[in-house]
């Protein structure tokens, strides 16, 4: 689970750190700065200098000044955002092109004296001179001088050779640029201070990669090749000479080594009286820890005021904390510049500074302060032995100095330690892995582990490469991309003891946990030797770790993250109190339709129903019937006449438009109480096809949540007479058995209101016949039965009362006693066979006859009388008008009646011609029936 | 078609009901009996139990440490290639109970948990509208919200079940495979049994928080759609589209935002020092999702009309 798909987020996540530069003073309308040239001392061969010089000035009174130097290969329009963040609190903000750099003229003499640190000198006067700048005395500026990298050294070199300076903040520079470069990790003594470094005499291996570099960027801003000598860009062509020589052969010579040193913060920093911040990089190996350790020492030792903060970024990464550390460098200097603070004030941000690794990848460091640095508060260092159970190894230097291998890959802390290099740094034969034993007790180690060996070499000249490792279960990580190169000067085949100073980082060591030491003879970063050599390691000491408990720093976790903490659990509570507030309304607005005690004993009501669908189509359109106890009640109608959609919104499972809908008084609603009292099939029934019949006929009565005593499931169980099916899982019933079943569940707890929508759909003629008596006989029991169906036949033999729908109406209602009877309706019977004219003439002579308003011939042996007069005298009339009458009927089928009102009720306007609109729907009623 | 009643041709069908029916009660006096809520949580999930979604879900979620061990035992017979990390999560995750757990939930925790919770609150509802069975619930009458409430505690439930049961199962199978050896983390950090645990049921707790969001699309979509494959593949597909959503950059910081950024923040709990920022942020996102959907889902089905 190491690799998370996150290597490209981590990335992304510390380039977009890098790139951040809060720069919250934007906002607060930016000051365009003066841009001048400034002269300053003429090079070695006489060509005058003009420096280009960018002031932010201040409209009224006097103000302390700020030197703001950039970067190597940078110009001063690098540092704009902190010279905007500067100005606003109150400084005069001077930041220039270094000579040799932007449009600045000259060579670049890599911070020398008499050149770079003149010039800083020049402007200090030049900032003297303003009008708008807070004098000490005479020619002294209030002045502070802040810078990284190489402008950090230019703080430290100007303050320690011009009194002027009063605040100095220098971040991630060197003290002894000989030491950057060449540096050497053998010591001539453990250190005294956390990551102390005393050097032995001999100049360590050459830092090709990072050389290069610097040359590279110093070139990438140069004005090309054509300037002078050759390749060298802007750089002084002395340096260059030197440098280019010490990449050909990988060693330095005396001359580069007194030049390096002499461009160094160290001779001077002695002489350093301001107070200074130093601010160095764990994630640096160009101006490691024991860089600031050096200049911290310094400073120490002359009594100067000075902080020192760790960080996790550097030349090699960003920082997590790069807007914590900008801004404790502003308020260093605006204790002791701005506001004067004395030399024996508290210090104004914590004497040091460091942060432990978060638990992952990407993630800000934890800090952590102490109230002195260690080794250097008059204490002694806390150190811990961690003893080792490997103590000596051999390894190879391959001849021509390759394969190399590769540890501090470049920009490896950004990607975070989730990835192991340990296969490419520990080459086989090349490295020799030293393994501590399980640390027992979890610690921090803040500074620079050291131990002792002895090396045998079978050549004068060895060089080691040691870095820390972490070794947990089968995996070995990379606790920080850090070497401490070690070279030494030996007698061959003769044992020569070393300590080493391992590289200086904060390390957390978890209980449990082995660390190794693998030192390895190349190292890709490095020029290394082409000869090739044995080396015997021996007698390896335990190590020796400088730890540190310093008291945590909240706030920095906090931060910016708690933003989005806040935003989450706002936005929840929003929705929160959302969900409850619409739950109250909810629950104020439920006040319910009034309930009817007036229809308490009518089980259905219906009145003013309508439903209009989301397309437009008005499905039920003011429907208004009601079931009385004890009757079957037939609802009727073509499909599509509305029945299901009214049956639908009787149980509640849509809602109506207009109208209500009464069970026993009671409104219905989505889920109302009172649909307890209703059983109900509705357009086929619907069961969980894994389980059994009865089981289905348990899951929906247990769904209810009544007393299973009230269900009568066996009961049920015997109407829909599934035999042995009922153990069987409904997926393997036929439709006839589903519909059968689902009757059985409608009537189950015997409800007040039965409610069956095309009951006999499926069901077989004897089926059919069965479910008959028991409908009519469950309604005998007080109880109201209500069939809807387009089977008239059935309709007329099962139900008590009819309602006619028609196209989302109704058109007609009442008894089917009352609909099929009626008084002035005879039908008369002819025997077969009877002559064509003779029946109509006997019709003619019918209608002739006074009374009579209507005859219809319905087949050639039926025919229909409406009249005015009693039945007697239109019998009489038949048979005088000649018609051989055998049969006399006052009733009518429920199939001409529902005929005849659908007819009236789709076509008002046509009843000139009721035979062939009587034609069409019989046609139609046929293909009903034929379903 | 002709079953022949058990009592004999001379008793019809139904003449057991209408022996033991009684006349309607007189207005008023037929109350109804509730013993328990309608649509209780039990009943539910004797809906749901015997299902064969549910059967094949968890028989699924039993085989993976199988099958997952099985392969490990065929893949030692190859020869042992120089295998990238991936490779040394599997030789890790035969180290021991703890490791092999993890390494079961690293990979389930991706595709398989979210899918089951999907599936489990997605197809609930519309499940039950292919059946036809929706309305019957609705009329017996179940509440609308409750009928929700119910069917979303038992899928929840499922989900949370499914959630224990796979490091729980993983740790037995990885127990009696691989013995009980306690975690070794490949980020280097050794935890004993006694820390594994808690942080092993902290991360499981936050994995059942971050699936919780697609319970709820999916839940969402079930009330508006009839075909349970619409709900699971539709919340499947959020998932995936978010996730897409989530690699561009240029959303950064809203992407923080998203259900499933912070879906493998689960890990952080295991760390030797854990940092539960991304934890937190990453379960308070996904209330926030998931409360917001299951909000919609009650709004949207309070007041639809069933037509299924």
């Amino acid at each position: 689970m190491s690799v998370r798909a996150s290597l490209l987020a981590a990335l992304v996540l510390g380039s977009s750190l890098a790139m951040a530069p809060a720069p919250a003073a934007l906002a607060a309308d930016p000051v365009s700065p003066e841009a001048t040239t400034v002269p300053v001392g003429a090079e070695p061969d006489g060509t005058a200098v003009r420096l280009d010089v960018s002031v932010w000035p201040q409209s009224s009174g006097k103000h302390p000044v700020v030197l703001l130097a950039h970067g190597f290969g940078g110009t001063k329009d690098s540092v704009t955002s902190q010279a905007n963040d500067l100005h606003d609190r109150g400084y005069v903000v001077i930041a220039w092109s270094a000579r040799g750099h932007g449009a600045s003229g000259g060579r670049i003499h890599l911070n020398d004296p008499a050149y770079e640190i003149a010039d800083a000198r020049t402007l200090l006067d030049l900032a003297a001179k303003r009008s708008d700048v807070e004098l000490d005395g005479p020619g002294d500026p209030r002045a502070g001088v802040m810078g990284a990298s190489y402008g950090g050294a230019l703080a430290l070199m100007l303050a320690g050779s011009d009194r002027r300076v009063d605040g100095v903040v220098s971040a991630i520079t060197w003290n002894d640029l000989a030491d950057a470069f060449f540096p050497q990790a053998a010591v001539t003594k453990p250190a005294t201070t956390a990551a102390g470094r005393s050097p032995i005499d001999v100049v360590g291996p050459f830092k090709q990669v990072w050389a290069t570099n610097f040359f590279l960027s110093a070139l990438r801003g140069g004005q090309g090749a054509g300037t002078g000598a050759a390749d060298c860009g802007r750089f002084d062509p002395t340096i260059c000479r030197l440098f280019v020589q010490a990449s050909e052969t990988g060693t330095a010579s005396p001359q580069l080594t007194t030049l390096l040193r002499a461009h160094s913060p160290k001779p001077t920093m002695n002489a350093v009286t301001a107070p200074t911040f130093l601010v160095q990089g764990v994630g640096d190996s160009l101006f490691g820890l024991d860089q600031a350790d050096a200049n911290a020492s310094a400073l120490a030792a002359s009594g100067t005021p000075y902080a020192v903060r760790w960080s996790d970024g550097g030349h090699d990464a960003p920082s997590t904390h790069e807007a914590e550390e900008v801004e404790a460098s502003y308020t260093w200097l605006d204790h002791y510049v701005r506001d004067k603070g004395a030399r024996g004030s508290a210090l104004p941000t914590a004497a040091f500074t460091y942060g432990t690794p978060a638990g992952r990848a990407g993630q800000p460091t934890t800090l952590h302060t102490l109230t002195a640095y260690p080794g250097l508060s008059g204490a002694a260092l806390r150190t811990r032995e961690l003893p080792l159970t490997t103590t000596s190894g051999a390894l190879l230097h391959p001849p021509g100095g390759q394969p190399a291998s590769l540890i501090a890959v470049p920009g490896l802390a950004a990607l975070g330690v989730s990835l192991s290099t340990y296969q490419i740094a520990a080459l086989p034969g090349q490295s020799t892995a030293l393994d501590t034993q399980p640390v027992a007790e979890a610690e921090t180690v803040v500074g620079s582990p050291t131990m002792r060996l002895t090396v045998t070499s079978d050549a004068p000249d060895v060089t080691l490469f040691a870095s820390v490792w972490r070794v947990t279960g089968g995996s070995v990580t990379l606790t920080n991309p850090l070497v401490a190169p070690v070279r030494l000067t030996v007698t061959p085949g003769r044992p020569t003891p070393v300590t080493i100073s391992l590289p200086a980082a904060t390390y957390d060591l978890p209980a449990g946990t082995r660390w190794r030491v693998l030192l390895t003879s190349t190292e890709s970063t490095y020029s290394n030797s082409r000869t090739p050599s044995g080396i015997r390691i021996s007698g390896a000491s335990a190590l020796t770790l400088p730890v540190a408990t310093g008291a945590a720093v909240d706030g920095a976790v906090a931060g910016g993250v708690d933003t989005e903490t806040l935003l989450a659990s706002g936005a929840l509570a929003v929705l929160l109190l959302a969900a409850l507030a619409g739950w109250f309304v909810r629950r104020r607005r439920r006040m319910h339709l009034p309930a009817r005690p007036d229809l308490a004993d009518v089980p259905l009501v219906i009145e003013g129903l309508v439903k209009t669908y989301a397309d437009g189509h008005r499905a039920v359109d003011d429907v208004s019937w009601r079931a009385e106890k004890g009757q079957v009640v037939g609802l009727l109608g073509p499909n599509g006449a509305g029945k299901t959609t009214t049956m639908r919104m009787v149980m509640g499972l849509i809602s109506s438009d207009a109208g209500s809908v009464h069970v026993l008084g009671e409104p219905v609603s989505a889920g109302s109480r009172v649909l307890g009292r209703v059983g109900a099939l509705i357009e086929g029934p619907g069961f969980l096809p894994h389980l059994t019949g009865r089981q289905n006929l348990e899951a929906y009565w247990s769904a209810t949540g009544r007393d299973p005593e009230d269900a009568h499931i066996a009961e049920a169980l015997d109407v829909a007479a599934l035999g042995g099916a009922v153990d069987r899982p409904v997926k393997s019933y036929s439709h006839g058995m589903k519909q059968r079943l689902g009757i059985a569940q409608a009537m189950l707890g015997l409800p007040e209101l039965l409610i069956l929508d095309e009951p006999t759909n499926g069901l077989d003629p004897p089926q059919i016949a069965a479910m008959r008596p028991i409908l009519r006989r469950y309604a005998e029991t007080g109880r109201t039965v209500v069939v809807s169906s387009h089977l008239l036949a059935e309709v007329e033999m099962t139900c008590t009362h009819v309602v006619v729908m028609h196209a989302g109406r109704v058109i007609t209602q009442g008894p089917v006693a009352e609909l099929v009877d009626s008084d002035d309706t005879t039908i008369l019977d002819l025997p077969e066979h009877v002559a064509h004219d003779v029946v109509s003439a006997g019709v003619h002579a019918l209608e002739a006859a006074g009374g009579v308003t209507e005859v219809r011939v319905d087949t050639p042996t039926r025919i229909v009388v409406v009249a005015d007069r009693g039945r007697a005298e239109v019998v009489a009339a038949a048979v005088s008008a000649g018609l051989p009458v055998v049969g006399v009927s006052s009733r009518r089928h429920l199939e001409e009646v529902f005929l005849g009102v659908i007819s009236s009720a789709s076509a008002p306007g046509a009843a000139g011609e009721p035979g062939d609109e009587g034609a069409s729907l019989v046609e139609r009623l046929r293909q009903v029936r034929a379903r | 078609m002709s079953e022949t009643h058990a009592e004999g041709p001379d008793v019809s069908p139904g003449d057991a009901l209408l022996d033991v029916i009684e006349p309607a009660p007189a207005a008023g006096s037929g109350e109804i009996h509730q013993v328990r809520d309608p649509l209780s949580w039990r009943s539910e999930l004797r809906r749901q139990w015997g299902r064969r979604r549910t059967i094949w879900a968890f028989g699924l979620l039993l085989a993976l440490p199988l099958v997952l061990v099985g392969s490990f035992a065929f893949g030692q017979r190859s020869s042992n290639s120089r295998g990238g990390a991936s490779t040394r999560i599997f030789d890790l995750a035969q180290s021991g109970a703890a490791n092999f757990s993890l390494v079961l939930v690293f990979l389930a925790s991706e595709l398989l948990l979210v899918l089951l919770a999907a599936l489990f609150c997605g197809d609930a509802v519309p499940s039950e509208a292919s059946w036809s069975s929706l309305r019957y619930l609705l009329i017996a009458p179940v509440q609308r919200a409750r009928l929700l409430t119910s069917k979303l505690a038992i899928g929840i439930a499922s989900t949370l079940v499914a959630t224990v049961l796979l490091p729980a199962w993983g740790l037995l199978v990885g127990g009696v495979a691989y013995g009980w050896d306690p975690l070794t983390n490949p980020l280097g950090e050794n935890l004993s049994w006694g820390q594994f645990l808690p942080r092993l049921a902290l991360a499981m707790a936050y994995i059942f928080v971050t699936l919780l969001p697609i319970a709820a699309i999916a839940f969402w979509i079930g009330t508006r759609s009839d075909a349970p494959l619409a709900a699971v593949g539709g919340a499947v597909l959020v998932s995936i589209l978010l996730n897409i959503l989530d690699q561009l950059d240029a959303l950064d910081p809203y992407r923080n935002a998203f259900p499933g950024h912070y879906s493998r923040a689960w890990q952080d709990a295991l760390a030797v020092s854990p940092d539960y920022t991304d934890m937190v942020h990453g379960a308070l996102w996904a209330l926030v999702w998931a409360v917001a959907f299951t909000m919609l889902a009650y709004r949207r089905f309070r007041r639809s009309d069933i037509l299924s």
